[in-house]
């Protein structure tokens, strides 16, 4: 057992407002440079839609993670032999276009224009040549399924959905759609770190980050296309490949990373979970079936003695322990059942979770007849002959994640490796959760139909109030445990102290300028 | 005439080593975030396979070629001394020197063409470009005009080179071959010169510790379970993260 920490997230779908705050501030703070305009290293997508970069899960186009071949992993577009056979020309790496060609508007146009018979216009330039462009595609272009022909229809997730299903999800009346925040899910079996030929991209031993060094990044783009998720992204300025960093400067102060802290939902949650590195490669190699399951599994009881005293043994302070305990991604995670990783088929061990969303999954629709209603209206009142109605009562305990208005398969796709059985167990819980408060609060259900749905999914009051607490009431602290890192400590880090003391301020830093 | 020879064939080749293995160690050293590749590849991909491909394999090829004969010139005597491997082997040189060309034109030919590629372009990668274009051409046309020349380099001009390593340049040699293949060895002294100020700075960084490191990287700031032992003796503890 090499018990490890890690920094791990989870983010609440059902919270998620898709507001795009996250994405700003990330934005303002670590991408707002040139060659880094197109970069969203936190970016929410709507789904279904097909994502940034344009169909980012379809590995059939870019060739990211690992795959299974006869029980053991190999990277599936790079790796020793492949990427060094393809440096010279990575024939799976995504241009800038399947991005978005990054613009701007000549405001100063609009002011300094003379006087003229039309209004002046502020045209668009790319921010790559500076020449005008036309724009084809910008960050959230297919934002709240906007231009579903061209997107939302091109999942790459729909897949597996039967063309009636795919069908049914797009009538204009039954339209839904939910969104997925991401950023870089700092894996515990980094394909990006796998495929670097110099050995820049490296995982932090302290709490499992995963960086780019600067200086020893080479652009040989390999990571670009490893990447199943698309987090590591190629600077054009700068040749340099940059990726989300998770806010370290933030955690090692403890503060949250900018995403979580300004997000308005308070979907999202950090805290540390405490991993056996020995069983890595073990688990990336199950089959696709156990995926979720095998990664889940080495994610170890913090409480645990054994993985205790093998912690300390590691050199994992008391501080980081105490916060491993108090981990709400653990109890998201482990305790409670709730959260999945995204696409856990990539075989990477991604340490972001998601808690697929109950709405828009569960309000079925039903068609009522309502003409007995209209005939009661005024006849000078508009008569809306809407025939459907969302189905949110609970009469029937399951029937609405029976037959949910968004097909299981899709969420089974995303955060099961297909496998609906599990999404639906997850969905249940959520809604028992749901049914309970309401017991308790409105009181319109009967305690017997409470008992039975808690009884359905082996939840004990205690839990479902505190995956209440915790979901909705939950405060900063509470969101996000960071364990100390020592601050006081922190120079030592980079530097000897004996050394370093009376030099603060003095020397130069090299600026991160393109060479020739 | 002479002051002229002693410059370009002495004087030179000196220049051109001791500010390429200074350039680049203080480059590696001091400016290491302004090394690499700088692949455009990202801004536009599908002309680029038809210039990098051919380009790289072709000079890849013809850099270990010369290397070889300069530093094992009896290994190619030996491999020449039966007439059909000696044209094997210049054929095939003579091809990658083609393949090399045909790519530094698609890859020249990008970078002024492309609005995307200017921008990202300076004018040191026009340098280079011109450099290496000129001296791919000028090696083409002494292996059509100086016919051999895997066997008469490694018998003529490998003792020449060897002499400017070992510090007591013997030029009589040079001085005897044709402009051709002189202006070959000139360029090829630029080229060198050029490594420093140039992109050409990726070639020495080359991934080969890729192929025997393992796949995952973690790095630790400090051992903590040395750290935290008592019996670890107090020491200046300076961890890099490289």
């Amino acid at each position: 057992m090499d018990v490890r920490s890690q920094m791990s997230m989870v983010f609440h779908l059902d919270k998620c407002i898709g507001c795009h705050t996250c994405s700003i501030a990330c934005k303002n703070i670590w991408t707002d440079r040139k060659g880094a305009e197109y970069m969203w290293w936190n970016n929410v997508e709507t789904k279904p839609g097909t994502g940034y970069p344009s169909k980012w899960e379809d590995q059939d186009i870019y060739k990211g993670g690992w795959e299974n071949k006869n029980g053991d992993i190999s990277l599936k577009g790079a790796g020793k032999l492949r990427g060094l056979m393809n440096i010279f020309h990575n024939p799976h790496l995504p241009v800038i276009d399947d991005y978005y060609e990054p613009f701007t508007y000549k405001y100063l146009d609009l002011i300094e224009s003379p006087a003229r018979d039309d209004q002046p216009t502020a045209r668009p330039v790319s921010l790559i040549t500076g020449k005008p462009i036309d724009i084809k595609s910008g960050p959230n272009w297919d934002d709240d399924l906007s231009g579903t022909p061209d997107y939302a229809r091109k999942d790459p997730n729909l897949q597996n959905l039967s063309p009636a299903e795919q069908e049914a999800m797009f009538q204009l009346e039954r339209m839904a759609f939910f969104y997925l925040p991401r950023i870089c899910n700092h894996c515990l079996n980094p394909a990006c770190v796998a495929s670097c030929p110099s050995g820049a991209i490296y995982k932090r031993g302290e709490d499992g980050i995963v960086l780019i060094n600067q200086e020893v990044c080479r652009a040989w783009r390999m990571c670009v296309t490893a990447c199943p998720y698309k987090k590591s992204y190629f600077n054009w300025s700068s040749g340099k490949s940059e990726k989300c960093i998770l806010c370290y400067p933030r955690i090692e102060a403890g503060l949250a990373p900018a995403c979580m802290h300004s997000c308005v939902g308070r979907i999202r949650y950090l805290g540390v979970v405490l991993y056996d590195a020995d069983r890595i490669h073990e688990a990336a190699s199950a089959d696709e079936s156990d995926l979720v399951d095998s990664q889940l599994d080495i994610i170890m009881d913090p409480f645990d003695p054994e993985v205790i005293a093998s912690a300390k043994k590691n050199g994992i302070a008391d501080s980081t322990i105490k916060a491993a305990q108090d981990s709400p991604t653990y109890k998201f995670v482990k305790v409670w059942g709730l959260a999945l990783p995204l696409h856990p088929e990539f075989r990477t061990l991604p340490m972001l979770f998601y808690v697929p969303p109950l709405l828009p999954v569960m309000a079925s629709l039903k068609e009522v007849d309502n003409k007995a209603q209209a005939e009661k209206m005024d006849p000078m009142a508009k008569n809306w002959n809407d025939s459907w109605l969302y189905d949110t009562s609970t009469e029937e305990l399951w029937g609405t994640i029976e037959r949910a208005r968004f097909p299981l398969k899709y969420l089974a796709s995303l955060f099961t490796a297909g496998d609906e059985e599990k999404v639906k167990h997850v969905l249940k819980k959520l809604m028992a959760v749901r049914i309970y408060r309401r017991g308790k609060t409105v009181g319109d259900i009967d305690e017997e139909k409470v008992n039975k749905v808690m009884h359905d999914t082996g939840l004990t009051p205690e839990e479902a109030e505190q995956i209440y607490y915790l979901t909705a009431l939950a405060k900063f602290d509470d969101r996000f445990v960071i364990p100390a890192s020592h601050r006081e400590q922190s120079i030592e880090m980079l530097d000897f102290t004996g050394d370093a003391k009376g030099t603060t301020g003095f020397g130069f830093k090299e600026s991160p300028v393109r060479g020739a | 005439m002479n002051i002229l020879n002693t410059f370009l064939f002495v004087i030179l080749p000196y220049l051109a080593l001791v500010i390429f293995l200074i350039g680049t160690i203080y480059r590696y050293r001091y400016v290491k975030f302004q090394i690499s590749s700088l692949s455009s590849e990202f801004l536009e991909g599908k002309k680029l396979f038809w210039g990098s491909v051919p380009f790289h394999w072709g000079i890849v090829f013809l850099f270990f070629g010369h290397l070889i004969a300069f530093l094992i010139p009896q290994s190619v005597l030996i491999w020449n001394s039966h007439p059909v491997r000696l044209l094997v082997l210049e054929v095939a040189a003579f091809a990658f020197g083609l393949s090399m060309l045909v790519g530094l034109i698609n890859l020249i030919f990008r970078r002024s063409t492309n609005d995307r590629i200017r921008v990202v372009s300076t004018w040191m990668d026009y340098v280079v470009e011109g450099l290496l274009v000129a001296q791919v051409i000028l090696g083409l046309w002494v292996a059509i005009e100086y016919r051999w020349g895997s066997s008469w380099f490694a018998s003529s001009l490998t003792p020449y080179l060897w002499s400017i390593f070992l510090l007591e340049p013997k030029i009589d040699v040079v001085l005897a071959m044709p402009l051709v293949i002189q202006l070959h060895i000139i360029g090829a002294y630029l080229i060198v010169l050029s490594f420093p100020f140039s992109r050409l700075m990726h070639a020495l960084v080359a991934p080969v510790d890729y192929i025997w490191r393992p796949y995952q990287r973690v790095i630790w700031n400090w051992n903590k379970e040395k750290v935290r032992s008592t019996a670890t003796k107090w020491t200046i503890h300076r961890p890099k993260n490289t």
